[in-house]
């Protein structure tokens, strides 16, 4: 046989700990919103905001503030100047608004300026992306759309795979539906949206009793609001990319979710035990091996992106690095109490219906 | 070896064929070399993020294109009103998408109404209102349907005429294709010269041949006093340093012929080397060309393209044959620019870049390189680490993780999907997800070897229990996967391709290939023989 990391005969009392894990989910939870409600909102990249991006490189190491006095008279709308990769790529990433400016005019004018006022510096624009304020828009919304859909959607499978309950499931997809076109009707803004589709989301998979899709969608909403609340306390930009990061996210954490919830559910079936807490504990405990190595090896590769992948790909590996951290612990500590707290599960349900029958 | 393996085994090899061969080409060493003739043509197309190019996304100014036809409609109802004998002085384009038309003599109301119900079916009338002087004021709309009609119709015409000035400037695979409502997606791979794209691509070509009006007062024209029926506009002259000066020229509005006869237009040289563009007419336009400059001669014909006059010169002479030349005052690059955009056509409306990406291909290197640096350093830890931690079955788990990448870089080159620089974050996250099926099916033979199960008969257990566990959980990355392709553009399409090209891959080589190998390593070894996990 080869190594071991977790013996065999491990018992941790993951359940028991659900209160510890319930105060740190809540404060990290907490610090995030506060920092999104502190920066009115997320920080949007260029891709929802609207806006142009230069990326520039140096033959030799310049100076953020000697490029910003070079550009000071470029005629530049609320110019940003920051570092941009590592440090040795001599790179400078220039951020200007696009509404009163066209991106061939920034183009030279970045070229002027910096040739004026860093005289004996190379450099190459490598990099020029302007998005307009109405395409930046367009965006915003389909990434939120997309969102959306794959928590409904996932709800769905989960409801009908685990449960068996495909009608129930295809009510709640026309409730969430009927909700979020009501929402849509009284002219309510994107935001007021995402929040009513998770309220209802929720709301349904509860009255409907649909208790694994209910823990796997907690879990996953927490996923998601640590990593988005992590990103604005870094003070990182969202852009596509990041959705992108998101929605493998949402991927990544019911893999994990589904994966313990799979072998609660066959060791109810076996009847391992009376105690539902029990079950589940036993069960987390089968797969914990499995949970570690394979976050292990995901957050492995991720943590290559993320040293080695370059400046452009670096926030998005970031993102990946959280999101995965976080979806392994929210199995474990977040979606199975849930499915506990929300017990006797539909098994139970499903048994007392066949005795009664 | 019994016969459902012997089947599997070819199954697999074919796989395997089929994956080499669809990845060799796109390997540098490959192409250049005698193999490249006998293997599939596929290659991984690389995105823009990689390559290097200009993406840009095109807005078609409806409103203007809508103005455009509405006004085509107004003069064609005046010209058949007239030759019924119906009276209708110029229709004009009201805001909102509406004409208004005057109708001389009231006694022929019932004749004008007749007329365009039976032959402007596509127009319904808003409102009449006769005047004391007995004029009727008519106000038209276009049907629903036929705005629908005519929006296609723009935008397949921009299309096309920004297709044909690409295809002329000369850029190898270009992508041009329409998006949701009137916005145009252009990608260029490896066009380094953002300005003059932009230039070429953006330009209106709307080509007017004006007369001028000499006896026009120029200081009174610049302070907007003009005659009716008369426009001012600038000429350009260029300087012999170089720079350019505008002077102001007055001239009569309606154009006497416009650029939708233009055949053909080329590029050629005077005797002082100066660049000047040719014109060829068609048989129509060659005709009106000829009546034009027959009863306007000595007298300045300007050349209007976009409203901007390129040159007024004097006609000397009737002109017949269907030639003309614009000569002007401007660059070689600009002359041969002027020719793409007459030959390819006049753009219904004004189009504006709504978006517009450019990587220059030095940053596109970049990436590849430190993409690839980064899924090898990725992918030597997992695999070290498998080794490690499973003996022989990290063994079998290392092969068909090279397989699956293998087998995620021929589906690319063979579906024609495109690789981009989160896709290649998406192959590394693939080689970290990858192994989780293994890891799922290597555990629980673990736990059934604990439980007292013979090698053999744990593999068995172990996985046909694991398997439904990982189609499970990887339905849900792949329904992630499905939502990112349909929301995503360009990279992160490329992202959503190359994840779930990779969830399939890994369960086909984790599931089915692994199996095939402790299948054919069990067989060969006494029942009770421990096995290395």
């Amino acid at each position: 046989m080869g190594l071991q990391i977790i013996k065999p005969d491990t018992k941790i009392d993951f359940i028991g700990a659900k209160g510890k894990a319930f105060i740190v989910s809540a404060v990290l939870i907490l610090l995030g919103l506060g920092s999104l409600i502190m920066n009115g909102g997320p920080k949007y990249g260029i891709d929802f905001a609207g806006g142009i991006v230069v990326q520039v490189k140096f033959d030799k190491k310049v100076d953020v503030k000697a490029v910003k006095g070079a550009l000071e008279d470029a005629k530049l709308p609320g110019l940003v100047v920051q570092s941009f990769g590592h440090d040795d790529d001599n790179e400078i990433l220039l951020r200007t608004s696009s509404s009163e400016i066209s991106s061939s005019e920034v183009r030279d004018n970045i070229s002027a300026g910096l040739e004026s006022g860093l005289k004996g510096t190379g450099f190459e624009i490598q990099r020029l992306e302007m998005v307009g304020p109405k395409v930046g828009a367009d965006l915003r919304t389909k990434a939120i759309e997309a969102l959306y859909f794959a928590v409904l959607l996932i709800a769905i499978y989960i409801s009908g795979r685990f449960e068996q309950r495909w009608f129930a499931a295809a009510i709640m997809a026309g409730g969430l539906f009927a909700g979020i076109s009501a929402l849509q009707l009284l002219g309510m803004s994107t935001t007021v949206l995402i929040f009513g589709a998770l309220f209802i989301t929720v709301g349904l998979c509860w009255y409907l009793k649909l208790n694994y899709a209910l823990g796997a969608i907690v879990a996953l909403i927490h996923d998601i609001l640590i990593t988005v609340g992590i990103f604005s306390l870094l003070g990182k930009e969202f852009d596509l990319t990041i959705i992108a990061a998101l929605l493998t996210i949402i991927g990544y954490s019911l893999n994990d979710t589904i994966i313990v919830f799979d072998r609660i559910r066959e060791n109810l079936l076996g009847k391992i035990s009376d105690s539902l807490a029990e079950t589940i504990n036993i069960s987390i405990n089968q797969t914990l091996s499995r949970t570690i190595l394979t976050s292990g090896t995901t957050l492995l590769v991720v943590a290559a992106l993320f040293a080695l992948g370059g400046g452009v790909i670096h926030d998005f590996a970031l993102a990946l690095l959280i999101g995965v951290g976080v979806g392994t612990y929210s199995s474990i500590f977040v979606a199975s109490p849930i499915l506990l707290g929300f017990g006797p599960s539909a098994i139970g349900d499903d048994r007392e219906e066949a005795e009664a029958a | 070896m019994n016969g459902s393996l012997r089947w599997k085994i070819i199954l697999t090899l074919l796989v395997v064929v089929f994956g080499v061969a669809y990845l060799l080409p796109s390997l540098p060493a490959v192409q250049n070399s005698g193999m490249a003739s006998i293997l599939p043509d596929d290659k991984i197309s690389l995105g823009l993020d990689l390559k290097g190019g200009i993406h840009l996304t095109l807005g078609v100014d409806m409103d203007k294109a809508m103005d455009n036809n509405l006004a085509r409609m107004g003069d064609d109802l005046k010209a058949v009103a007239r030759e019924e004998g119906v009276i209708v002085l110029k229709p004009k384009v009201l805001k909102g998408e509406r004409i208004e038309a005057v109708l001389l003599k009231e006694a022929q109301k019932e004749k004008l109404e007749k007329l365009v119900k039976d032959s402007f079916g596509n127009l319904t009338i808003l409102s009449t209102a006769v005047k004391p002087d007995g004029k009727v004021t008519y106000v038209f709309a276009p049907t629903p349907e036929y705005k629908k009609y005519l929006t296609k119709l723009t935008m397949d015409q921009a299309i096309k005429t920004i297709r044909n000035r690409i295809d002329q400037f000369g850029v190898a695979e270009p992508d041009i294709r329409k998006q949701q409502g009137n916005r145009i997606q252009v990608q260029l791979p490896g066009m380094q010269d953002p300005e003059r794209a932009i230039k070429i691509i953006g330009k209106t070509a709307h080509l007017e041949f004006k007369l001028v009006d000499e006896g026009a007062d120029l200081e009174k024209a610049q302070k907007g006093i003009v005659a009716p029926g008369r426009e001012v506009t600038v000429i350009r002259h260029r300087l012999p340093d170089g720079s350019y000066v505008e002077k102001p020229i007055v001239l009569k509005k309606d154009a006497m012929l416009t650029g939708e006869y233009i055949t053909d237009a080329q590029t050629r040289f005077d005797q002082f080397n100066q660049p000047y563009v040719t014109l060829n007419f068609n048989s129509r336009g060659a005709r009106i060309f000829e009546r034009v400059t027959g009863e306007n001669i000595k007298r300045q014909m300007a050349i209007v393209l976009d409203g901007k006059v390129y040159s007024a010169p004097t006609i000397q002479d009737k002109i017949a044959g269907g030639r003309a030349s614009i000569t002007g005052s401007y660059t070689t690059d600009e002359a041969h620019d002027l020719a793409i955009v007459l030959r390819a056509g006049s753009l219904p409306a004004p189009v504006k870049i709504l978006e517009q990406r450019t990587v220059g291909p030095s940053l596109g290197q970049e990436s590849i390189d430190k993409g690839i640096s980064a899924a090898i350093a990725g992918s030597v830890l997992v695999l070290i680490f498998m080794l490690a931690y499973y003996g022989f079955a990290g063994f079998v788990a290392d092969v068909v993780l090279v397989l699956n990448v293998v087998l995620i870089l021929a589906g690319l080159a063979a579906f024609g999907a495109t690789l981009t620089l989160p896709g290649i974050a998406g192959i590394i996250l693939t080689i970290g997800m990858a192994v989780d099926a293994n890891v799922i099916i290597f555990e629980r033979i673990r736990e059934e070897l604990r439980r007292g199960l013979t090698a053999k008969a744990a593999i068995v257990e172990g996985y046909s229990r694991a398997t439904l566990t990982i189609l499970d959980a990887n339905i849900t990355t792949v329904i992630a996967a499905v939502i990112l392709y349909q929301f995503g553009t360009g990279p992160v399409r490329g992202f959503a391709v190359t994840l779930t090209l990779g969830i399939l891959t890994s369960m086909f080589t984790a599931i089915f290939v692994t199996r095939i190998l402790f299948e054919l390593y069990t067989s060969k070894r006494a029942a009770d023989a421990p096995l290395n996990i």
